[in-house]
């Protein structure tokens, strides 16, 4: 059903070819507004924006290759309720993945809102996009966008000479395509010297593009093939990490060692976009222990680790979050003592989404595991009772 | 050395195996000393914290046990439970923590006897198996 589009690429200019789209996008009468990632004059920053007057689209950046957020829980705020106007969100995969476990969590909705995916070639993490801008004389902007995508289609982003790589959860990541997504901005498989293409693949996405009056393409198989490929690379690089990663951590000492920079900040909670719950058990009382109660713990071992509750911390948030986490990464990006906490939440993650046949992010109409049961179901934790 | 005596910890429902556990108590069935019962209205309600918790500080096994299916006093509370304790079984287990110790019984209100057996055969297993993992260390 899908049906695509193209805009035209004038001067290799592949950012200008996304900012005329969006444009176009927010001249169509139902549009009130366009939530998209944009240049900041600041320091090379790159966040999001809710921008609704179309000269202000000149610094609309989708395809920077930062990532210090997933604006999932932006969007989730901008859905709750009635938005005065149709809302387009420009969003990574990995971005709209998080925001479909939300909507299953009755935290947003897809009501008045056009999800516009953006290929996803990957991006540095925070540490990484600062060394790519000094050695760019502290900025990058949108020229920086352009040679990131270009470089990155060729398959020439890699680490070495001082050069950064891309973050790990990104080089792990098997989603560079949003499979959600209203509209796609096309950048795999496209002569990105000449255009990029616009995918529609849903009533509401063909219905919109079919109103810009775009001019049609037909991206063949070329577009297929470079996204399989892509893939496949990715999967290898992901297995790879999680063998590491269970390795490191096949025991409660190992796991322990894993952790042991853990000074419970919680950052990785806070940046994590499925992490749902409005108050965190661990930030109140429960966790706010009597001073006898530590001594009592450090004499049963002889000495106690603090802060406390650490691995508590870590396994109750697998346990809470492990089965909607999309693999964004945002939690390392967060770390600030540099804890790999997404190789070991991925790991969690692909374990329990395997153990319930599910995949965070499919589909808003599959519902999440934990809230719902079989009447016959899992006999083996039960001793092979139903 | 005296033989190694395991901690167990058990969240049982109030409806049917707390009143398993009070029935082989006052009709004085042989059991093993070594279960901590803390009584939950539902197994529906065991938070996976509880388990996390009792497993890094100190007990050697964990028992959750509660009403047979369809029998639940909440109606749908024990098939939460299951779901729950199989999402623990692959977070714990990947960690490196056996796979038995950590249970999930039905055991109806009239089933004392099947109460003791749970425990007996549990605690003989956990001895077999050893302290808990994470037991010895200093991290919680």
């Amino acid at each position: 059903m899908a049906s695509t589009a193209q805009i035209e690429v004038r001067d290799g200019n592949i950012v200008a070819a996304v900012q005329d789209f969006l444009g176009k996008l927010l001249a169509d009468q139902e549009i009130a507004g366009i939530f998209t990632p944009r240049q900041l004059e600041a320091k090379g920053t790159v966040m999001p924006a809710l921008i609704t007057s179309a000269d202000k689209l000149a610094t609309a950046d989708p395809l920077a290759p930062s990532f210090p957020l997933n604006s999932a829980r932006q969007v989730a705020q901008l859905t709750r309720g009635d938005l005065d106007g149709g809302l387009v969100a420009v969003m990574r995969p990995c971005e709209i993945r998080a925001f479909v476990e939300l909507i299953k969590l009755n935290q947003g909705s897809l009501h008045n809102l056009v999800l516009v995916g953006v290929d996803c070639y990957g991006a540095y993490d925070n540490q990484g996009y600062r060394r790519v801008m000094e050695n760019n004389g502290d900025s990058l902007g949108l020229e920086g966008s352009n040679s990131f995508i270009k470089k990155a289609a060729a398959g020439e982003i890699g680490a070495g000479n001082g050069v950064p790589g891309l973050a790990r959860a990104c080089l792990a990541c098997e989603h560079p395509v949003s499979p959600v997504a209203d509209l796609t901005i096309g950048l795999m498989g496209a002569d990105l010297g000449s255009q990029i293409f616009i995918e529609a693949s849903t009533p509401k996405g063909e219905g919109l593009l079919s109103r810009l009056e775009l001019k049609d393409a037909a991206p063949g198989d070329a577009r297929d093939k470079a996204i399989e490929a892509l893939v496949a690379k990715r999967k290898a690089y992901r297995d790879a990490m999680f063998e590491e990663t269970a390795e490191a951590t096949a025991t409660p000492e190992k796991l322990a060692d894993y952790l042991a920079g853990c000074i419970n900040c919680y950052n990785c909670r806070v940046a994590c976009p499925v992490c749902y719950c409005r108050e965190c058990v661990f930030v109140t009382d429960v966790f706010s222990h009597e001073p006898w109660q530590y001594m009592g713990w450090a004499r049963k071992k002889g000495a106690l680790r603090m802060p406390t509750d650490t691995m508590l911390y870590h396994l109750t948030r697998l346990a809470h979050m492990s089965t909607a986490c999309i693999g964004c990464g945002q939690c390392s990006n967060a770390c600030p003592n540099d804890i790999p906490v997404m190789e070991l939440f991925r790991l969690g993650a692909h374990r329990t989404q395997e153990a319930f046949e599910y995949e965070a992010g499919r589909s808003p109409e599959e519902a999440p595991p934990l809230s719902v049961f079989q009447e016959k179901e899992f006999s083996e934790v039960t001793g092979g009772l139903d | 050395m005296s033989e190694f005596e395991p901690t167990i910890v058990a969240f049982v429902c109030n409806w049917c195996t707390y009143t398993a556990a009070d029935l082989a108590g006052t009709a004085r069935m042989v059991q093993s000393p070594n279960v901590r019962l803390i009584r939950m209205m539902c197994t529906g309600m065991v938070d996976p914290k509880y388990v996390i918790k009792a497993l890094l500080s100190g007990a050697d096994a964990v028992l959750v046990s509660g009403c047979h299916p369809g029998d639940c006093h909440y109606i749908n509370g024990n098939y939460k439970a299951r779901r729950r304790i199989k999402l623990l079984t692959e977070i714990l287990t990947g960690f490196g923590f056996d796979e038995r110790r950590l249970k999930l019984t039905w055991v109806g209100a009239s089933e004392g006897n099947e109460f003791a057996e749970t425990v007996n055969k549990m605690v003989e297993d956990i001895k077999e198996l050893g302290p808990g993992e994470a037991t010895a260390i200093e991290v919680m």
